[in-house]
């Protein structure tokens, strides 16, 4: 079996983001960028997985700028097999990275879809769900554990009440959780072998999918912003505020 | 314009989250609800009382049971047909449904929105909240995910809206539920308390974590909520997380105990009325947010507090 992994480069996950003066957008000039965390860990599941030998190939796929291949190099050196760049300067919107997704699939014709639940820069959450409408096969998302169990997987979701259960036939496609694993640091060997594994150039033209966006973002503003404000000497002091509040009585 | 709305129902009854979802829906013209699952007439019984709601589609089906959406986007799709917006809660469910339904509609989805500009504007945080982004939709339908902190609960009683079968479109077979660990709950809901008490990796461990915070919170009438370093050291379960990809909260109080204040936690709480912050290191970024401060060892100042109260 297959699994393919879709990964985002974003803003590094330390890095504070500042919103830009002229209120387009978020500075990114300069800024720190990396893997988006919850795709490191799709990539880590998918590894595990053919570690394991439920999987037999490990295909990551991006789609962004040409610095993308950085992202599609870190999870070559985490122990993916080979990598695909559909390289664009557009912002793709999640409806047109799943449907460049979903075309890639028809290719591939992969038994797992691992990806992360969402992107920590525009928080969406939706890339997994929309892919696998596309492609009418099943999702198990927010996934805090998998198991392939023949032609069907089982995945545990964190869900607001605590966890569920359901399993799915395969293909499916899973979007990764925080507490699924965690994933390997690439080894200095690791990291210069992914320099040769192969990674192919395609455009979403070669797909022919339109990524046109169906959102324009009008304008990005700062949050309100909250200030400091006083600090009590001790436990009674505090009591106090919290009677005056009407929290305490 | 006619909305839908994705109505989230446990037990019988109707989810909080549904009625902030109903209030945006209400922004943008006519409410009808859709209530899928098994035996579900009481809880659309109870949907058609919620205060605006003008239509009550409920689809009884077995199929439907467990909100898999590989069985209920169908049946949201088919009623899309006669309805220009679908509205859902940013819960767990919400999340998982919407985009499916958004795919199948060829929409882009806008999600967890704070506020409704018009009729296709809105704004939605991005960035963990470090931005917010006021965005312009062009797909002819909308499909919308709610937050719930940002917008009022809608009554839940009041209304009259009529009450109308539909069928359901059965089992796609992609997909079954297992089983699922839902935590009983001794305490209020963290997304619909007024009071939150929550602990960060500074409380130690798990019995820790009980011993101080769960009394303190009692005291309170509180909900508890914990830092995602609190969950992945395995303190207390996954559903206590508050943050960008946990719970997203704004209690009238919350109080930050061992938190140092990350960005993806304070994400999940920073428009909460009053933010106390009890935590040793004068230097945590949580006190820059806080609006009442305790630089203290929480071993000594928690229980102190907790018996003081």
């Amino acid at each position: 079996m297959k699994i393919l992994v879709p990964v985002k480069r974003v803003i590094d996950y330390n890095v504070k983001p500042r919103v830009k003066a002229d209120g387009t957008g978020v500075d990114l000039a300069n800024v720190k960028m990396s893997m988006n965390p919850f795709d490191e860990i799709a990539v880590e599941e998918a590894i595990r997985l053919k570690e394991k030998g439920a999987a037999t190939e490990v295909v990551a796929v991006s789609i962004g700028v040409a610095k993308a291949q950085e992202t599609l190099r870190t999870a070559l050196a985490m122990g993916a097999d080979r990598a695909i760049l559909i390289q664009t300067d557009d912002e793709v919107e999640p409806l047109g990275v799943a449907k460049l997704l979903a075309k890639v699939q028809e290719e591939e014709a992969a038994g797992l879809i691992i990806l992360g639940k969402q992107a920590i820069d525009d928080d969406s959450n939706q890339t997994g769900q929309m892919l696998a409408a596309l492609l009418g096969r099943p999702q198990g998302t927010f996934a805090s554990k998998v198991e392939v169990e023949g032609d069907a997987v089982s995945v545990t979701r964190e869900v607001d009440g605590g966890l569920e259960t359901v399993k799915l036939t395969t293909p499916a496609i899973i979007t990764t959780d925080l507490r699924l694993n965690e994933p390997r640091y690439a080894s200095l060997p690791n990291i210069m072998k992914a320099k040769s594994k192969p990674l192919a150039t395609k455009t979403p033209a070669d797909y022919g999918v339109d990524i046109s966006p169906r959102l324009e973002t009008v304008s990005v503003a700062e949050p309100a912003k909250r200030s400091a404000g006083v600090k009590v000497a001790d436990v009674d002091e505090l009591v106090t505020k919290l009677q005056s509040m009407g929290v305490a009585a | 314009m006619k909305t839908l709305v994705w109505v989230e129902h446990e037990g019988g009854a109707v989810k909080d989250a549904t009625l902030s979802a109903v209030t945006a829906a209400a922004k943008l013209g006519e409410v009808h609800l859709l209530v899928a699952g098994e035996n579900v007439s009481g809880v659309a019984d109870a949907a058609a009382k919620i205060a605006g709601v003008d239509k009550v589609h409920v689809a009884d089906d077995a199929a439907l049971g467990h909100a898999l959406a590989e069985n209920v986007a169908p049946l949201v799709v088919q009623l899309m047909a006669d309805h220009d917006a679908f509205v859902a809660p940013a819960t767990s469910n919400g999340k998982n449904l919407a985009p499916r339904v958004a795919a199948l509609l060829d929409v882009m989805q806008i999600s967890d929105i704070l506020s409704v500009e018009s009729e296709d504007t809105f704004t939605r945080p991005i960035y963990a909240g470090n931005a917010i982004a006021t965005v312009k939709s062009k797909d002819a339908k909308k499909v919308i995910t709610v937050r719930g902190t940002a917008f009022e609960k809608a009554a839940s009683e009041g209304g009259s809206g009529t009450v109308e079968a539909v069928a359901s479109t059965g089992d796609a077979g992609l997909s079954s539920f297992v089983g699922a660990e839902i935590a009983k709950l001794e305490r209020p809901e963290l997304t619909s308390a007024k009071v939150i008490v929550s602990g960060g990796r500074a409380l130690k461990d798990g019995e820790t974590f009980e011993q101080l915070i769960f009394p303190l919170a009692d005291k309170l009438g509180a909900a508890v909520g914990a830092s995602r370093a609190a969950v992945d050291a395995g303190y207390v379960p996954n559903d206590y997380q508050v943050g960008q990809t946990g719970k997203i909260v704004a209690p009238e109080v919350y109080i930050a105990i061992g938190i140092s204040g990350a960005i993806q936690h304070l994400a999940g709480m920073k428009d909460s009325k009053t933010i106390i912050a009890i935590n040793k290191d004068e230097d945590a970024p949580i006190f820059q947010v806080a609006d009442i401060g305790l630089v203290g060892d929480l071993f000594k100042v928690v229980p102190e507090l907790t018996e003081k109260l």
